[in-house]
């Protein structure tokens, strides 16, 4: 779908991007990750045509990006804005046509995505009299509204009250099961957790990480285990295959973390099992955040 | 292309719906009939409205007795009693229409007594009889006849005429002063109008930020020159609705004076024609006719009707377009750059310098030296100059220029403006997507050779 070859663009004093390749696949919700002043902003402004890479390619469904794909792009800033003065339905009509719908087929959708997100008493309000959800709404619906086979949101939810948010991620996931490509630039991790299929990790210019969720979680994950039984305290000798990372007392027994010496449980288990009676086992997965900090701690 | 247009369509209509935009539309119209009318209204009237004075004359010379002439607004009258006694009878009187004019013997230090300050007419009117009655006296006393002073007072007219080779014409120098006068500023003031409106739009879009979802889907130049030319078309349409409003409203008007004046038809025609310059040459008009009231009223009139006949309407209404236009658009990219560079309207004021100072310098060295010497040197160079042009050649067009300083000057402004759009664009394209960076010149300098 998107394919991303060798990108590198220099600003006067620094270098925003260095020799980045992603691949985003059709069908995909890929998640860019980074901190603040990674170079996300700035790849996503590649992509969408507003800047131009001082060396690399991009390739759109096979073809080199040119002006014609920007109709099938959307684009969600993170800083969202519109015309204060200017009415609501004009003004995401006015977007739709920049992007190349008609006047009538536009109109016709905007019908169909107001009443969706029950805003259809807002049409002739102007924007500076909405509030700011109701404003993140109406752009929202001026990002989705020509239907682009690729959607680009940065920081999608930032700005939404809970139910709102929720609104949206749905809306989301239900535009990419229609056949929407997302890549969602964030660095809220439990949303990467939820919708991402596929990640990549932008640090100080640098692409360090990228893969499935997961199987980077797969990869990062350590053999470590919780596990918890009823009764009596069982003290852990010397020779066991693990390594008791913690201990604590429980309501009726007691809770550990335990690191295996094998890839698996089962050796620990047989441990265990003659002495204690197991009430709950479960591997230890790193969250998308633990990774995520891990690996921007390592590189410093 | 299409969505170029889709954005002048935006930028115009987002502007002439507005109301100021309406009230502006129609209400200067109708206050510039109204000061015309009233220009009109006093000069034809000045003789009833002006308050009757009454200058007594104590005369201890002698001299002046039955000398001085009344006019329209003071009426002599001869003191029986003595100074000291009218000085009395006016200190006690409350009317503040009461002058004592006291001449002594020797007619040094001459006083115009009075219970309110004198007005300066009054005073330069009693001044005048004065003079003229004594110069005559000495003049009769060294044995001049009086048939020959009056000969020797005669008033002469010059009229300027120009030699063209369809002959002579009317130079209509005043017509002339006038209508580059009036062009010039509304040039000078449009320019920082619409230019301003330009930059405040960038900076709307910018901190709005709605700037980077439109230049996802068009290049950041065909945003600045749809909305360039979108608010030059704002410009155009009001001057076009403007001088519109002014016709209309001028004929209803002057039909309805001409009836209380009773005009010979020559002279409605005339002034029919001078209406069609519209706003500015009205002006113009007005002007000229506070400058003339030496004449009479009916000369005045006919100076003027023949003024307005010496002025090409079509071809200095073509010419103001033209400069208005062309320096819209070389004034307002400038001024998009610089709404581009900054985060909000405070920030602009330093690079606004050396936009607004060509413009202030041509404007006064337009208004103090070109109109007084439309074909010297300095005049010819500014009036090429783009960066001035439209300014100083608006005060030389009246006065005549020749053809080839005209498409000279013209080119140039075609290629100033094309020059200026497209070192504009260059900084645009980067500043409106940096934020909150303090920008300096040679930052600017540095955008101008960044790549796309």
């Amino acid at each position: 779908m998107l394919s991303i070859r060798n990108i590198v663009k220099q600003y006067a004093s620094q270098r925003a991007l260095d020799d980045v390749s992603l691949e985003v696949k059709q069908g995909q919700v890929f998640g860019l990750l980074g901190p603040n002043g990674a170079g996300k902003t700035s790849l996503i402004r590649i992509i969408n045509q507003i800047t131009a890479p001082d060396s690399g390619e991009i390739y759109f469904k096979g073809e080199k990006l040119n002006p014609s794909h920007i109709e099938h792009i959307g684009y969600l800033p993170e800083e969202r804005g519109l015309y204060k003065k200017m009415e609501i339905g004009e003004q995401i009509l006015y977007l739709a046509r920049l992007k190349g719908l008609s006047s009538a087929e536009a109109k016709k959708r905007m019908k169909y995505w107001f009443e969706k997100l029950e805003i259809q008493t807002w049409w002739n309000k102007k924007i500076e009299e909405l509030s700011k959800g109701m404003q993140q709404k109406a752009q929202f619906i001026a990002t989705v509204l020509h239907e682009p086979e690729l959607l680009i949101l940065d920081e999608p939810f930032s700005g939404f009250d809970p139910v709102n948010a929720e609104i949206i991620k749905n809306e989301l996931l239900e535009l990419n099961r229609k056949g929407s490509t997302i890549i969602l630039s964030t660095h809220r991790m439990e949303s990467v957790e939820e919708l991402c299929d596929s990640i990549a990790l932008i640090h100080k210019s640098h692409k360090i990480l990228d893969g499935e969720v997961k199987a980077i979680k797969k990869a990062y994950r350590n053999n470590t285990y919780f596990l918890e039984y009823e009764g009596p305290k069982f003290a852990v000798n010397g020779n066991a295959p693990f390594q008791l990372l913690s201990e604590a007392a429980t309501d009726d027994g007691f809770l550990l973390q335990l690191k295996t010496n094998d890839s698996d449980m089962n050796a620990t288990l047989q441990y265990f099992l003659p002495h204690v009676r197991i009430t709950r086992v479960q591997e230890v997965i790193p969250s998308m955040n633990d990774i995520f900090i891990e690996k921007v701690n390592q590189l410093g | 292309m299409n969505k170029i247009l889709l954005i002048i369509q935006r930028e115009y209509l987002s502007r002439v719906r507005k109301k100021s935009f309406i009230l502006m539309t129609f209400l200067v119209p109708i206050l510039f009939i109204g000061m015309y009318g009233l220009i009109i209204y006093f000069v034809m009237n000045s003789d009833e409205m002006a308050d009757k004075k009454t200058v007594i004359v104590a005369d201890d010379s002698g001299l002046f007795k039955n000398k001085m002439e009344n006019t329209a607004s003071i009426k002599f009258q001869y003191a029986t009693n003595s100074y000291a006694d009218e000085k009395q009878k006016l200190t006690k009187s409350e009317d503040e229409q009461l002058y004592l004019l006291h001449i002594p013997a020797d007619v040094k230090n001459v006083e115009l007594l009075s219970a309110k300050k004198s007005g300066a007419s009054t005073i330069s009117a009693v001044e005048n009889q004065l003079s003229t009655v004594m110069q005559n006296e000495r003049l009769r006393n060294a044995g001049i006849d009086t048939a020959v002073l009056a000969k020797a007072q005669e008033h002469i007219d010059v009229s300027a005429k120009q030699i063209t080779a369809e002959g002579e014409k009317d130079a209509g120098t005043f017509m002339a002063y006038g209508i580059g006068f009036v062009t010039a500023l509304l040039i000078y003031m449009s320019l920082f109008i619409y230019g301003a409106q330009v930059m405040r739009g960038v900076i709307e879009e910018k901190t709005s930020r709605i700037v980077e979802v439109i230049i996802s889907s068009v290049k950041p130049f065909q945003l600045m020159l749809g909305k360039i030319i979108g608010i030059g078309m704002v410009g155009l349409t009001q001057f076009l609705l403007w001088i519109i409003l002014t016709i209309g409203l001028t004929t209803v008007g002057s039909a309805v004076l001409m009836n209380g004046q009773k005009m010979d038809k020559n002279k409605t025609e005339a002034l029919m024609k001078s209406t069609t310059s519209g706003a500015a040459m009205s002006a113009a008009n007005g002007g000229t006719e506070i400058t003339m009231t030496a004449g009479s009223k009916q000369e005045m009139g006919m100076k003027i009707m023949q003024q307005l006949n010496a002025v090409p309407i079509a071809y200095t209404v073509t010419m103001f377009l033209f400069y208005f236009l062309f320096g819209y658009l070389l004034y307002s990219a400038i001024f998009a750059a610089v709404g581009s560079a900054v985060d909000n309207e405070t920030e602009t004021q330093q690079f606004m310098l050396p936009v607004t100072l060509p413009l202030i310098f041509t404007f006064i060295l337009s208004m103090n030296f070109v109109i007084n010497n439309p074909d010297s040197n300095i005049s010819f160079w500014l009036s090429v100059i783009p960066f001035t042009a439209p300014i100083a050649m608006m005060i030389r067009i009246p006065f005549g220029v020749p053809v080839w300083q005209l498409a000279l000057s013209m080119s140039l402004m075609v290629a100033g403006f094309l020059f200026t759009t497209w070192l504009a664009a260059r900084i645009y394209r980067v500043g409106i997507l940096m934020y909150g960076k303090k920008v300096n010149y040679r930052e600017l300098g540095k955008w101008l050779f960044y790549k796309e």
